[in-house]
């Protein structure tokens, strides 16, 4: 028998090595991938939750979480390409014509 | 026997998602990230539940990266144009940023313990399909529109002006 704990460390670290992706790289795909790492350690932590609580909310919105996760990445993605079409970067440093 | 999964799934999705952020070529990127992908996945049979594991492979190994390897070869940038990472403060300070949300965690895990509930199968398909045709129904139908907009975003973004 697994501690619940264990799997919500394991939850952490994956949000964690998420967060490292997304605030350590430049390249605009690996930081898209590096958020759907933090929506599947979120997953992590759902469904560990739903399964020791045994409630199935859990497992419900461990399914919702990756609705929105393919949404987002299809829309990013999508932003991603018509961007690359204007600027010809996927450096997102270059993308600056919202800041001010 | 299940503990022993249980690390073996763990360093192997711990690894991917280590790899998944380090690698400069997006294209290995992706495939570490189906790693981390099914090793979670395995996690998920370990907690019994199925129907979640199956959905993780279809959906996210299946679609998901799919359609990433898509862009990636689709935008084809070459490998001197991809972006020059950031200096090695920034991504000192990040890991620092992130082991602290780590360690905040798992303080935070080890205090609040979960009751051990009954060991229900929460996560079949039986119990997930029950969950979501009654109780979370609402939440299930404003999903289907949650994912019309997104089809129709993605193809008025990506759509070239004629």
């Amino acid at each position: 028998m697994i501690a619940p704990s264990a799997y919500l460390l394991l939850s952490a670290i994956l949000f964690g090595i998420g967060v490292v992706g997304v605030v350590a790289r430049k390249n605009i795909l690996i930081i898209l991938m590096s958020v759907e790492l933090m929506l599947n350690g979120v997953n992590v932590a759902f469904v560990a939750a739903g399964s020791y609580l045994g409630d199935t909310a859990g497992g419900v919105f461990a399914f919702m979480v990756m609705t929105v996760a393919a949404a987002e990445a299809a829309v990013g993605l999508a932003l991603l390409i018509a961007l690359y079409r204007l600027k010809e970067t996927i450096d997102i440093t270059e993308l600056k014509v919202l800041k001010w | 026997m299940e503990t022993v999964l249980f690390i073996l799934f763990g360093a192997i999705a711990v690894c991917g998602a280590i790899m998944v952020v380090t690698r400069k070529s997006p294209m290995a990127s992706a495939l570490y990230l189906i790693l981390t992908l099914f090793a979670v996945a395995a996690l998920f049979v370990l907690r019994q539940a199925h129907f979640l594991a199956a959905i993780q492979v279809i959906v996210y190994a299946g679609a998901v990266v799919v359609l990433f390897v898509f862009v990636i070869m689709l935008i084809n940038v070459p490998e001197d144009r991809l972006p020059v990472e950031r200096a090695t403060t920034t991504r000192v300070l990040g890991v620092i940023a992130a082991g602290f949300f780590v360690l905040e965690s798992a303080v935070l895990a080890r205090r609040y313990w979960m009751p051990k509930g009954p060991a229900a199968e929460v996560g079949t398909v039986e119990a997930v399909g029950r969950a979501l045709f009654t109780d979370y129904l609402l939440a299930f139908e404003i999903t289907s529109v949650l994912l019309l907009a997104a089809v129709i975003g993605a193809i008025a973004l990506a759509k070239r002006k004629t």
